[in-house]
């Protein structure tokens, strides 16, 4: 099934499937490790409910909503 | 394919030696850098090699500008260069221009990638993205110390046949590991071992690009180092990188690779 990363519930695992983003911030993704079959944790998510923070390759990152939601992952 | 030896310059493989070129701080025949993410103990390894006091401490960012000290292994005289902690060197920050600058046009003769070996799958894209553009590269896995405490092993033969370059497991702070890892750097910096980093296969159609682009590159920057992975950075849109080539900064740099190390 294929949703946005910014659906995924905590402690909920998806697999990176394509990002739907440009320029900079593709390429700091694509840094962070989020390519496309990368396993993807939902850890947690602050207070507000955003950012959200999510473990990558071994190592925890936050990521706002609004980028989380152009991440396009299956379960 | 694919490998540097299609290239027709040969990266920083025919890099020349500064043998005893006189620097304020010293005179030395090799110039090594250490590169990696931030926070993987990279200053820690630099003050171990130097014997400085660099200032390090727990947070990323921290190394901003470039530390350079000296040291010598087997009579054999080392400048160290501290290049700023990066995840990648696609330049989308001033740290991340400095460590790709010197590292493909200061030519150094071996680049150490000081990686975490708790999150080692994470400095590997670093390590691939150097690979690129030099095979003297050493990988550092540090921290090992804390990667044993979390039931983390290494298989450093195993990785070391995967990546091509040599991979020492280190934990700076303690010192362990730290003659072994010189060792590699004089291997790698002398030339006595030459590694031959795995690289990524890319689609024939980016490679016959790439094929199109370095010959032109060639014609406008002789001297260019590493042409194949400018055309590489041009091809993905790179924006700096072709405002360098415009403004003739990129002409400028591939001119004197010791020039180059006494201005940065």
């Amino acid at each position: 099934m294929t949703l946005r990363l910014s659906e995924l519930h905590p402690g909920q695992t998806g697999h990176v499937l394509r990002l739907d983003t440009e320029g900079s911030l593709r390429q700091r993704l694509l840094d962070l490790g989020l390519v496309p079959g990368t396993a993807i944790e939902q850890i947690m998510h602050s207070p507000i409910g955003d950012p959200i923070c999510y473990r990558v390759r071994g190592a925890m990152i936050a990521l706002r909503q609004q980028d989380a939601r152009n991440i396009q992952i299956t379960i | 394919m694919g490998n540097c030896n299609s290239c027709s310059t040969g990266c920083s493989d025919t890099a020349p030696n500064r043998t005893a070129l006189v620097q304020i701080g010293g005179v030395y025949d090799y110039v090594v850098a250490l590169a990696g993410n931030p926070n993987t103990g990279k200053s820690t390894v630099f003050n171990y090699l130097t014997g400085l006091h660099q200032h390090t401490g727990n947070w990323p960012g921290k190394t901003v500008a470039r530390a350079e000290g000296f040291f010598t292994q087997a009579d054999t005289r080392y400048k160290l260069i501290d290049l700023p902690g990066t995840y990648s060197l696609m330049t989308r920050s001033v740290d991340e221009e400095i460590a790709r600058d010197f590292i493909l046009f200061g030519r150094p003769d071996c680049t150490v990638v000081v990686c975490d070996a708790t999150v080692l799958e994470r400095s590997l894209h670093l390590v691939l993205q150097i690979m690129e553009i030099t095979n003297r590269v050493v990988v550092c896995a540090n921290l090992i110390d804390e990667a044993n405490r979390k039931m983390i092993a290494l298989e450093a033969r195993a990785l070391e046949a995967e990546l091509g370059v040599p991979v020492v497991p280190t934990s700076a702070r303690r010192g362990h590991g730290m003659d072994h890892l010189l060792q590699h750097i004089h291997e790698v910096a002398t030339g006595a071992a030459l590694p031959q980093p795995r690289r990524a296969r890319l689609d024939d159609e980016i490679e016959s690009a790439i094929g199109l682009l370095v010959p032109q590159l060639l014609q406008m920057i002789p001297n260019l180092p590493c042409p194949r992975w400018v055309a590489m950075r041009l091809l993905a849109g790179d924006e700096r990188m072709e405002q360098a080539l415009r403004s003739g900064e990129l002409a400028e740099f591939s001119k004197d690779p010791a020039q180059e190390l006494v201005l940065v």
